[in-house]
């Protein structure tokens, strides 16, 4: 592993997280007739009255961190400096708490989702692809090809909801929505556990119907990867199948698709915000959905933050793996 | 190209002659044009049934767009019963909605604005894509590349959706072309990377690289070498673009983030989730006609493009039509199968 290779992949992270941070900077300021005209509306209906400009810049300032009054620069370096040295997201303009304390509370069901959409997505697509791939052309292969192409055709919020008929309407397996059943105490017990893991499991899958979509293009990386020499060198040297499937095809034919999975994560990550409309999963992407209905800006900003940072950190996790499974990094490059 | 290595060739001369033999009569040019262009790719076409199905379903839904619009009148609240059943009447074969709005012609008069959408998504993105990575791919290893490697990679992690969302609710775009340019925006990286890799594995062959040698100018290199061989990724990558392009505005009239003011297959969700359609019977027609729109158009897309792959095949191209195969052929793909 080395230092140079993670830390370029750090700074990459760090980049794009003050791209981020500027655009929502710059989305305030670009808001129709500038950010104290479009805010105006909706402060005012909160606080009721009219209030004279100054005092309506001050609340501005309050809720988002960005004060119209001031030279641009100024505004700009203040709201960084909130953003990273104060975790100050600014305050919500409905809920009258601050957007930190707010998302803080759903980050933590909405991790629980996106990461076993993740791991139940790309085993699927991985195990599927290499499966298919060794099976090439034969009926299993044609069947399940085309019920990947079928699946990659719908978007896996139709995916959710034609889950939440047949699964949670027709037959009653699993509930259509909430994270856990009603009058159950929080804590290490089964009851609890259990309906933890029920109301998780369709918006978990749904949301890995999206990972799936790679299942095509390892399919073609192992059909490659079959095609090579070391592998019949394995075959010749007697090796056990299944050493040859896991350790010689798989291994190889999965490093051309890390980078794809790399960029899935945020993919699967931003899904969060149809899925749970869709069964009513109060995560992050809900709290974001709120936003937009009622308008609340600070609230929306420091969603989308909060959603890169997630994603950045997630993908730097995953780089770190990288390092790990391909042997040409820690030679560096 | 092993006469390259021979001093006693002209090159200039050489490569003169390969663009301009002698002269060929105008139908005979016209004929291998067609032929190469026309006949051999609608042969494939009707061999490979990914394409031709891909095609037949686009067809349709531009058929439905075009003249389905023209055929079929606008529907209003009020036109027909309410919550009519499907397949009893020929005035709405797909039943109606709560406000009696005949489902079939909804989905119609949602089509041309879907268009719109995909259109306006799929040019700038690939458009951007196309140029981001061709210009990154023949700077390699400058400044110029790095820059714009990173912009691609800082966009590529950006979460897409949230983003767009932000975005869509301060605008409140209404034009389907607005919408579609917004979401363009973060569909364009992987497709440069993908352009900037190809761009580069193209630099490297032979041919271009005698091209280079023999000073002819960077612009023809570009057109005439790399542009061509790099058209059947760009749409291959089109139809994938435009499925993504529908998924997301859908997801978002779906969720009612962007305003209501045209008919699309999202509202009809939206309208039909909100008054749980699921649980209703009489009201799951307006909800399922929708959803088996953009399955039937995102499923043609993707046979499409997998189809295309195998339409934009060089050699398969070239086996199909009958005219290439004699003599030294001036068409840059036969070049490029005889460089390798």
């Amino acid at each position: 592993m080395t230092p140079k290779y993670l830390l370029k992949r750090l700074g990459q992270a760090i980049l794009t997280f003050f791209v981020t941070m500027t655009v929502s900077f710059l989305l305030y300021q670009a808001m129709p007739g500038g950010p104290t005209e479009a805010m105006r509306s909706v402060i005012l209906s909160q606080s009721g009255g009219s209030v004279d400009i100054d005092r309506l810049n001050r609340m501005i300032q309050l809720y988002t961190n960005v004060n119209p009054d001031q030279p641009m620069h100024v505004q700009y370096f203040n709201y960084a400096s909130d953003v990273i040295l104060r975790q100050d997201l600014g305050t919500s303009f409905f809920k009258n708490e601050e957007v930190t304390t707010l998302i803080m509370q759903r980050i933590p069901w909405s991790m629980f989702i996106s990461v076993y959409a993740l791991a139940l997505g790309y085993s699927l697509s991985i195990f599927l692809g290499v499966m298919t791939a060794y099976r090439e052309k034969s009926r299993f292969d044609s069947t399940v090809s085309s019920l990947i192409i079928g699946l990659n055709s719908i978007p896996y919020y139709i995916v959710g909801v034609v889950l939440i008929y047949f699964l949670a309407i027709q037959n009653n397996y699993f509930p259509t929505g909430g994270r856990i059943g009603s009058g159950i105490a929080a804590g290490y017990n089964p009851e609890f556990m259990l309906s933890l893991v029920q109301h998780a499991a369709l918006p978990a899958i749904s949301m890995g119907a999206l990972a799936t979509s790679g299942a095509l293009a390892m399919r073609g990386n192992a059909i490659r990867v079959l095609g090579e020499d070391y592998i019949r060198v394995a075959q010749l040297r007697g090796l056990r199948e299944t050493r040859i499937a896991t350790q010689y095809l798989g291994h190889n034919s999965i490093l051309p698709m890390y980078t794809q999975f790399m960029i899935g994560i945020a993919g699967v990550f931003s899904s969060a915000v149809i899925v749970e409309e869709v069964f009513a999963y109060p995560g992050m992407g809900l709290l974001m959905f709120e936003a937009v209905k009622t308008q609340d800006y600070p609230l929306l900003m420091g969603t989308l933050l909060v959603f890169t940072a997630i994603s950045l950190t997630a993908i730097f996790i995953a780089d770190l793996t990288y390092t790990l499974i391909d042997p040409r990094i820690s030679v560096g490059e | 190209m092993s006469e390259a290595h021979s001093d006693s060739f002209d090159l200039k001369d050489l490569y003169d002659e390969d663009i301009d033999p002698d002269p060929e009569s105008r139908a005979d040019r016209t004929k291998r044009f067609l032929e190469m262009n026309v006949v051999a790719p609608a042969r494939i076409a009707v061999a490979d049934w990914r394409a031709l199905v891909g095609g037949a379903i686009l067809a349709f839904f531009l058929l439905m767009g075009t003249v389905g619009v023209w055929l079929v009148e606008r529907p209003t609240s009020g036109d027909a019963p309410v919550l009519a059943a499907p397949f009893e009447s020929l005035a709405y074969p797909l039943g109606t909605d709560v406000f009696g709005q005949p489902i079939h012609a909804q989905l119609i008069h949602a089509t041309p604005g879907m268009f719109k959408m995909i259109f306006a998504g799929a040019v700038v993105s690939v458009g951007f894509a196309a140029l981001v990575g061709v210009v990154a791919g023949f700077e390699h290893g400058t400044r110029i590349d790095s820059i714009l490697m990173t912009i691609t990679d800082v966009v590529i992690t950006i979460p897409g959706l949230p983003l767009i969302i932000v975005i869509t609710a301060i605008f409140q775009p209404e034009n389907p072309y607005i919408v579609g340019v917004f979401l363009g925006i973060d569909n364009w990286p992987g497709l440069a990377r993908t352009v900037r890799s190809q761009v580069l594995s193209i630099r490297e062959e032979s041919y271009v690289e005698a091209s280079e040698i023999m000073g002819i100018p960077l612009s023809s290199i570009l057109r005439r070498d790399i542009l061509s061989q790099l058209m059947p990724y760009v749409m291959i990558n089109g139809a994938l673009t435009s499925r993504r392009i529908i998924f997301e505005s859908v997801g978002l009239y779906f969720l009612g983030i962007l305003p209501f003011t045209t008919f699309n297959w999202g509202v009809m969700m939206n309208l039909a989730y909100e008054g749980n359609a699921l649980t209703r019977p009489d009201m799951l027609p307006w909800m399922v006609a929708p959803m088996v729109c953009i399955f039937l158009l995102s499923f043609g897309l993707v046979l499409l493009s997998q189809g295309l792959d195998s339409l934009f095949n060089v050699r398969l191209r070239a086996r199909h039509a009958k005219t290439s195969k004699k003599g030294t052929s001036k068409n840059n793909q036969s070049q490029a199968t005889g460089g390798d």
